[in-house]
């Protein structure tokens, strides 16, 4: 398969990850008997891995796996969750191949999640931790959607600032099964626990006035 | 399908350690892009602040009417500018919205969403648009549910199926070509004459499946789930009628992206920033350029225009006013 990093692209990203502070571990799971990106997501992971030796790469067959799979909630493949240095699960998901202007994202929560310090007003910081019960947050994108990583990094940074909220990217062309359960005909298309949606990038204000609308409910 | 489009920078530490710019562009668009880049040759102390790098340009599938540059995809022609930039270092502050911007004694103070404040002497406000909604019954029911404004986002939904574009401007008929890929059938429905470009419009004799309602106005969407389909209005007989459809791209135009600067100053009644030739808001050292403000023709070429005159001008206005 060809490389995705040329001289140039692979300059640029080393460049970019010598943000990252800590180590990091990818787990990412495939079918090794072959599904849709499952080898491209696996490529483009390990010449991202080439670029850092902060990141580390681990590769799972989901059939073989079921007990890490089943921890981890990993029901689409390829999937992967990022980890922090004590091998923290912190929420972070990432469901089908973050290229396109999705790779932005990707590098975000690569470099949030190895402890480079979130930039959030403490009147934020304050509303998230009042969140006490379970949030799931899904974003669905393409990866021709220059709006959607926007909306990823938000979902994914609340992820990190509070062990109650779990936030998963979706790419919703390699997965339409799914994409039309949540009813995705644009995107980025935000799904806060099953029902309640934003449409478009929105800021972070907006995420947690929808997400505590959905708690009281 | 998997090209990187890498937008991600980390933030200089120029940011940490310049109390005082002299021109904060806010808006990563062809206009903020070119007066960051004229100010900088200046030597002025120019830094931009913008969500993405881009803007509208990555709603554009493609570019064909920038002199020089024939044939380019939106998303490249972003990254050229981009490039440029960074070849003059000029320091860019990405990721993070602008939360407000007050005046105090001669200085402007630009809070971001992440709490960072910035301080300048003057500012560009260069924020673009966003698309402008037809405002009919049905529309907000169905966002995301057939409804849409960014072909290049969405158009892979539609593949095998029925689509409307409304809208006869350049975006519209580069929207037709963006879905002939994908959908079944286009119609396109305009309320008055096409303003696109012929070389674009002379490419749809191309697309099988097209039809065009030309004087026809778009009443309602209707649908259970999702949309299903529109009234419209035929204008020349006033005759009604419904059109099936499973998507509705809509792209009709912009709105002015002004309501984080539309209590400083004023706006005309479409939102648009009021400027005078010196593209100098009605708040002295508050400038804006390109789609933002009340000039009409929002094109690329344009902005860029608009954003190397409002570079000089306001270097203009540091040297009369330090």
């Amino acid at each position: 398969m060809e490389k995705f990093f040329n001289d140039d692209i692979r300059k640029q990203i080393t460049q970019i990850l010598g943000q990252m502070v800590r180590p990091i571990t990818i787990k990412l799971f495939v079918d090794e008997k072959g599904c849709q990106t499952c080898n491209e997501t696996q490529q483009l992971l390990g010449e991202f891995k080439e670029t850092s030796s902060k990141i580390n790469l681990e590769i799972l067959d989901k059939n073989q796996n079921p007990k890490e799979a089943e921890k981890y909630g990993i029901t689409l493949l390829p999937s992967f969750v990022m980890l922090n240095d004590l091998g923290e699960y912190k929420g972070v998901k990432f469901n089908g191949i973050p290229a396109g202007h999705e790779i932005n994202s990707f590098i975000s929560a690569l470099i949030e999640m190895s402890g480079h310090p979130l930039k959030v007003p403490q009147v934020a910081l304050d509303r998230i931790a009042k969140i006490k019960k379970p949030v799931n947050i899904k974003v669905f994108v393409t990866l021709s959607c220059p709006h959607c990583p926007g909306a990823v990094q938000n979902a994914h940074r609340l992820a990190m600032l509070n062990p109650n909220i779990q936030a998963e990217m979706i790419e919703a062309n390699t997965f339409p099964g799914i994409s039309q359960q949540y009813n995705v005909s644009g995107v980025p298309k935000i799904i806060i626990n099953e029902k309640y949606e934003l449409l478009g990038n929105q800021p972070l204000e907006a995420f947690l006035n929808e997400i505590e609308k959905s708690l009281r409910a | 399908m998997f090209d990187l489009q890498i937008q991600q920078r980390p933030i200089p530490s120029i940011f940490e350690t310049t109390p005082l710019w002299d021109l904060l562009v806010i808006g990563g668009g062809p206009a903020g892009l070119n007066a960051a880049l004229y100010t900088q040759r200046k030597g002025l102390k120019v830094a931009v602040i913008a969500k993405e790098i881009g803007g509208q340009l990555h709603n554009t599938s493609t570019v064909d009417n920038y002199l020089g540059i024939p044939m380019i995809e939106g998303k490249d022609l972003s990254n050229v500018f981009l490039k440029h930039l960074e070849a003059l270092e000029v320091p860019l502050y990405l990721d993070y919205w602008v939360a407000s911007i007050q005046k105090s004694h001669d200085v402007f103070f630009v809070s971001m969403d992440n709490g960072t404040v910035l301080k300048s002497k003057t500012i560009l406000f260069a924020t673009g648009g966003q698309p402008k909604k037809l405002n009919i019954p049905g529309e907000a029911t169905f966002a995301n549910k057939g409804v849409s404004y960014c072909t290049t986002c969405d158009a892979p939904f539609f593949k095998g199926k029925n689509v409307i574009v409304s809208g006869g401007g350049n975006s519209a008929a580069e929207a037709v070509l963006d879905l002939a890929a994908w959908a079944k059938h286009i119609t396109v429905i305009h309320r008055s004459q096409w303003r696109a470009d012929k070389i674009i419009l002379e490419k749809f004799k191309t697309i099988p499946n097209l039809t065009t309602f030309l004087e026809t106005q778009i009443l309602s969407i209707e649908g259970k789930d999702n949309m299903q389909g529109v009234w419209v209005l035929d204008k020349t007989n006033q005759a009604k009628r419904y059109i099936e459809a499973d998507g509705l791209f809509i792209q009709i135009g912009l709105i002015a992206n002004s309501s984080l600067i539309q209590p400083l100053t004023k706006t005309n009644e479409k939102g648009e920033v009021w400027v005078d030739d010196q593209f100098m808001t009605t708040m002295p050292g508050l400038f804006a350029a390109g789609d933002v403000t009340q000039h009409p023709f929002k094109q690329i070429v344009i902005a860029v225009g608009d954003g190397a005159k409002a570079a000089l001008a306001i270097q203009q206005y540091l040297i009369h006013h330090s």
